[in-house]
C-alpha cells in the first residue's frame, strides 16, 4: 500500500503541474505582451488577451488548490514556508494582486488606448515577475539553506537563505521555461501566418534558452541537490525523457507541426516537475524537513484524500467543458 | 508593535476581499435572474441588465479572486502558529472552498465569454452554477471562521493535537448560524446597494424601463433576505451568549452580571468606569435575547478577567451600527413589500429616496459585523485555545508590506469604483433608444 503522505504529496505535485502547464502559460502570455514587437505587435497582444481570457481565472485555482492542500496536509512545511519565504511570497502576491486585476481592467475598461496601455503594461510586468519569484522559492526549497528556527540578525534569517545564486538561477529558468510554454502554446492561437511566424521565432528562441539555463541551474546546484537530481535510479530515464520532449518540441516547431509541438512542449514542462519532485523527495523543505515530518495526523489526510478524490469528479467534466468551448480547437471548430 | 501591524493588515485584508466576497455571492443572482427575466419575456432591457452585470461580475470577481488568493497567503506569513495548529482541523472547509471557488471560476469564464457559443439553456445554468459556487465558496470559508469563535472537532493533549474529526470541526457550534448571516447578509447588501443605484435613476423618471427592472431585481434579491436578517441575527446572538460570554458582554457594554439583565440600545461604554452610558435599556431584554428567559443571568466583563476583554468600546459600536442598520433594512423591506402589494414600487418618491439614501448601508454593515466577530473575540485567535499574539510571525518589519498592502487596496478600490462607474452606469441606455 502507498504510504498516504506520498500520495497528498502527489495531488500537491499534479495541482502543481497543472498550475504550470495552464498558469504558467498564462504568465508567458503576459512576458510575451512585454515583449511584443514588430508589425504584428497589437495583434500579438490582442491574441494574447483572446487566448487567456476564458480560462485564467480557473487556471489561477490550481494554485489556491496545491496551498490549500499544504495547509491542510502539511501544516508545519506552510508555515515554515510562509515564515522564512515570507519576502518573496509577498512579491508573488503583490505580482498576483497587480496581473489579476490589471488584466480585467483592461479587459473590461473604457474603449481608450491610454487606458489599455497602462494596465496591459502593469499586467505584463506583473505577469513576469511573479513566475521569477516563483521559481526562486521553489529554488529556496530545493537549496537546503532555509533556517530551522527564526534565530540571528534579519537578513540572515529572512534574505540570504533564498537569495542564492542556485535559487535566482531556477527564478529565471521558471521564467523562461513559462514563456517558451506560452509561445508554443500561441502558435496554435494565431490568426494569420505572419503572427503565427512570430510567435514560432519566440517560441524557438526560448526553447534554446531553456536549454543553456537548465544546464546553469544544474552547475549552481549544491552537491546533494545535483545528487539528488542526478544519482538515483530513475534519473537517467527521466532526464532522458526530458530532453527527448526537449528536442522533439523544438524539431516540431521547426518544421511547424505545431498542434504536436505543444504537447511535446508540455510533457517537457512536466517531466521537469515531476524531476524536481522526485529529487525532492522525501523532503517537504531541504534539508531540516522530511514530507513525514510535516504531515498532519494520518486520518486527516485520509479524509482529506476522500474530499479531493470527490471534487475532482465534479471538477474535471467542468474543467473539460471549459477547455472544450475555449480551446484553439474549439475555436477553429466553429470557424469551419 | 508587530502584532499591531500584522492585525492591521489581515484586517485590512479582509475588510477588501469581503466587499468582493459579497458581490461574487450576489451579483450573479440577480445576473442569472435578468437573463431568465430575458428568455421568459424577451424584453430587451433584462438582456442589457444581465450583460452589464455580467461585466460588474467580471471585474469585481476578479479582484475578489486576487484579494481572496493573498488571504491564503495571509494565514501563513502572519499567522504560521496558528495555520501549523489549525491547519490539519480547518483544512477541510479550505478545500472544498477552493473546490467551490474553481467551479465558480470555470462557469463564469463559461458564462461571461460563452453568449454566442453556449444554448441560453446552459448558458443560465452556467450562471447558476457561479451563483452556486459563490454561495459555497462563502459558506465553507465562514465555518473556518467559525470554528475560531467555536472551536471543535479535536482533543488537545500535552499542547498536541489528537482526534482530529475535519467534519466535526467544520459543523462547530457556530457554524449554522454564522453561515446564514453571511449569506442574508450578502444577498441583502448588494440588492440594497444595486436597488439604491437605481433608485437615483429612477427619482428623476420614475417610469425609465431599463433602470425599473434593475431596481425590481435587485429587491427581489436584496429584501427576503433583509426581511429574515433579524431572526438569523438573533440565532447566532444566542449562540455568542451560548459560547462566547466576553464577546456578549462586550457587544451589550455589560459589565455587571446580574439576572433580568436589560437590553441596551445605543451608549457609550466607559471601561475605565466599567459601565456604560446614555443607553436606552429595556429590562430584562438582554436576559431574554440571550437565553430566552428574562429572569436569566448573564455574565458581565466584571467577572471576565481583564486580560481577557475584546476591544469593549469597538465592539459594542459596531455591533450597534450593525443591528440599526439591520433593523432600518427589514423596515425597508416591509415598506417595498406594501408598496409592490398597492402596485406603487416605483411611483412613491419617498420609498425611492430611502433607498438610494441606504445605498451604502448594507455594505457598511458587512463591515461593522465582521468588526464586530472578529474584534469580539480578541485577544484570542482561536477562542480560549490560542491568543493572536502567539500565533503572530517573527519576522520583523511588517510595518513595510502592511502599508504596501493598504496603498495597493485603496489604490484598487478606486480604479474599481471609476471603472463600474464608466462601464455599467454612465453608459446606462438614456430613455429613447432603450
Amino acid at each position: 500500500m502507498i504510504d498516504v503522505t506520498v500520495l497528498l504529496g502527489l495531488v500537491i505535485v499534479v495541482s502543481l503541474t497543472f498550475y504550470a502547464l495552464l498558469g504558467g502559460a498564462d504568465y508567458g502570455g503576459g512576458v510575451w505582451d512585454l515583449l511584443a514587437t514588430g508589425p504584428t505587435a497589437e495583434r500579438q497582444r490582442a491574441t494574447i488577451a483572446h487566448a487567456i481570457g476564458p480560462v485564467w481565472e480557473a487556471n489561477h485555482v490550481w494554485l489556491i488548490l496545491a496551498i490549500v492542500v499544504l495547509f491542510t496536509g502539511f501544516p508545519r512545511a506552510f508555515a515554515s514556508l510562509s515564515t522564512f519565504l515570507h519576502v518573496p511570497l509577498l512579491l508573488v502576491l503583490i505580482g498576483i494582486v497587480m496581473r489579476g486585476s490589471a488584466f480585467v481592467f483592461r479587459a473590461y475598461g473604457p474603449d481608450h488606448p491610454g487606458h489599455e496601455r497602462f494596465w496591459g503594461r502593469i499586467f505584463a510586468m506583473a505577469s513576469t515577475t511573479t513566475p521569477l519569484c516563483l521559481g526562486v522559492i521553489v529554488g529556496a526549497i530545493t537549496d537546503g539553506k532555509l533556517p530551522a528556527a527564526a534565530e540571528g540578525p534579519f537578513a540572515t534569517v529572512f534574505i540570504t537563505p533564498w537569495l542564492t545564486p542556485f535559487s535566482i538561477s531556477v527564478g529565471v529558468f521558471a521564467l523562461v521555461l513559462f514563456a517558451y510554454l506560452a509561445a508554443v502554446y500561441l502558435t496554435l492561437e494565431a490568426h494569420d501566418p505572419e503572427e503565427r511566424a512570430a510567435f514560432r521565432r519566440r517560441a524557438l528562441m526560448s526553447g534554446g534558452a531553456v536549454g543553456l539555463l537548465a544546464g546553469t541551474v544544474l552547475v549552481l546546484a549544491g552537491p546533494d541537490v545535483r545528487s539528488g537530481l542526478m544519482a538515483s535510479s530513475w534519473a537517467i530515464p527521466l532526464h532522458f525523457a526530458t530532453g527527448v520532449s526537449a528536442v522533439a518540441g523544438f524539431a516540431l516547431l521547426w518544421v511547424g507541426e505545431y498542434g504536436m509541438a505543444r504537447i511535446a512542449a508540455a510533457a517537457q514542462v512536466s517531466l521537469i516537475l515531476w524531476g524536481w519532485a522526485l529529487a525532492q523527495y522525501p523532503y517537504a523543505i531541504r534539508p531540516h524537513l522530511t514530507l513525514a515530518a510535516a504531515a498532519a495526523p494520518q486520518d486527516v489526510l485520509i479524509i482529506l484524500l476522500q474530499v479531493l478524490g470527490v471534487g475532482a469528479a465534479i471538477l474535471l467534466p467542468s474543467l473539460l467543458l471549459l477547455f472544450r468551448i475555449f480551446g484553439p480547437r474549439g475555436q477553429q471548430d466553429r470557424q469551419a | 508593535m508587530d502584532l499591531l501591524y500584522a492585525r492591521w493588515q489581515m484586517g485590512m485584508s479582509l475588510a477588501f476581499h469581503i466587499i468582493f466576497a459579497v458581490i461574487g455571492m450576489a451579483m450573479p443572482v440577480m445576473m442569472v435572474a435578468a437573463e431568465i427575466a430575458w428568455l421568459c419575456t424577451r424584453r430587451p432591457e433584462y438582456l442589457d441588465l444581465a450583460k452589464r452585470w455580467a461585466r460588474g461580475t467580471a471585474i469585481l470577481f476578479a479582484v475578489g479572486a486576487v484579494s481572496g488568493t493573498v488571504l491564503s497567503f495571509e494565514l501563513g506569513l502572519l499567522w504560521p502558529a496558528f495555520m501549523e495548529f489549525a491547519g490539519p482541523i480547518i483544512g477541510m472547509p479550505f478545500s472544498l472552498e477552493g473546490f467551490a471557488f474553481f467551479l465558480e471560476a470555470i462557469f463564469l469564464g463559461l458564462y461571461l465569454y460563452g453568449w454566442d457559443k453556449l444554448s441560453s439553456r446552459a448558458h443560465v445554468f452556467a450562471g447558476v452554477m457561479v451563483s452556486l459556487g459563490g454561495a459555497l465558496s462563502g459558506a465553507f470559508v465562514v465555518t473556518a471562521n467559525a470554528w475560531m469563535n467555536t472551536p471543535a472537532g479535536f482533543r488537545l493533549v500535552d499542547g498536541r493535537i489528537v482526534e482530529v474529526g475535519p467534519f466535526a470541526a467544520m459543523f462547530n457550534p457556530a457554524a449554522g448560524a454564522q453561515v446564514l448571516h453571511m449569506l442574508l447578509a450578502a444577498y441583502a447588501a448588494v440588492g440594497v446597494a444595486v436597488a439604491g443605484i437605481h433608485a437615483r435613476l429612477l427619482l428623476p423618471d420614475h417610469r425609465h424601463p431599463f433602470h425599473r427592472r434593475a431596481f425590481a431585481i435587485a429587491l427581489f434579491v436584496g429584501l427576503p433576505a433583509a426581511l429574515l436578517q433579524p431572526l438569523s441575527g438573533d440565532w447566532a446572538g444566542r449562540v455568542v451568549a451560548r459560547t462566547q460570554p466576553a464577546k456578549l458582554a462586550a457587544l451589550e457594554g455589560h459589565f455587571e452580571t446580574e439576572t433580568y439583565a436589560p437590553l441596551r440600545i445605543g451608549g457609550i461604554p466607559d471601561v475605565a468606569a466599567r459601565e456604560t452610558r446614555y443607553a436606552l435599556e429595556i429590562p430584562g431584554g438582554l436576559s431574554f435575547l440571550a437565553h430566552g428567559d428574562p429572569a436569566a443571568s448573564v455574565v458581565g466583563l466584571n467577572d471576565i478577567p481583564r486580560e481577557l476583554w475584546p476591544p469593549v468600546t469597538a465592539v459594542h459600536i459596531a455591533f450597534q451600527i450593525m443591528v440599526a442598520i439591520g433593523t432600518w433594512l427589514a423596515c425597508l423591506a416591509l415598506w417595498a413589500g406594501t408598496l409592490w402589494w398597492r402596485g406603487r414600487l416605483f411611483e412613491s418618491r419617498w420609498f425611492l429616496n430611502a433607498m438610494f439614501w441606504s445605498t451604502a448601508l448594507g455594505l457598511v454593515a458587512v463591515e461593522v459585523g465582521w468588526m464586530v466577530t472578529e474584534l469580539g473575540r480578541q485577544p484570542w485567535i482561536i477562542q480560549g485555545v490560542m491568543r493572536t499574539s502567539e500565533a503572530v510571525t517573527p519576522m520583523p518589519g511588517l510595518f513595510v508590506p502592511s502599508v504596501l498592502f493598504t496603498c495597493i487596496y485603496v489604490g484598487l478600490a478606486a480604479v474599481v469604483i471609476v471603472l463600474i462607474r464608466r462601464t455599467v452606469l454612465e453608459t446606462a441606455p438614456t430613455r429613447g433608444h432603450a
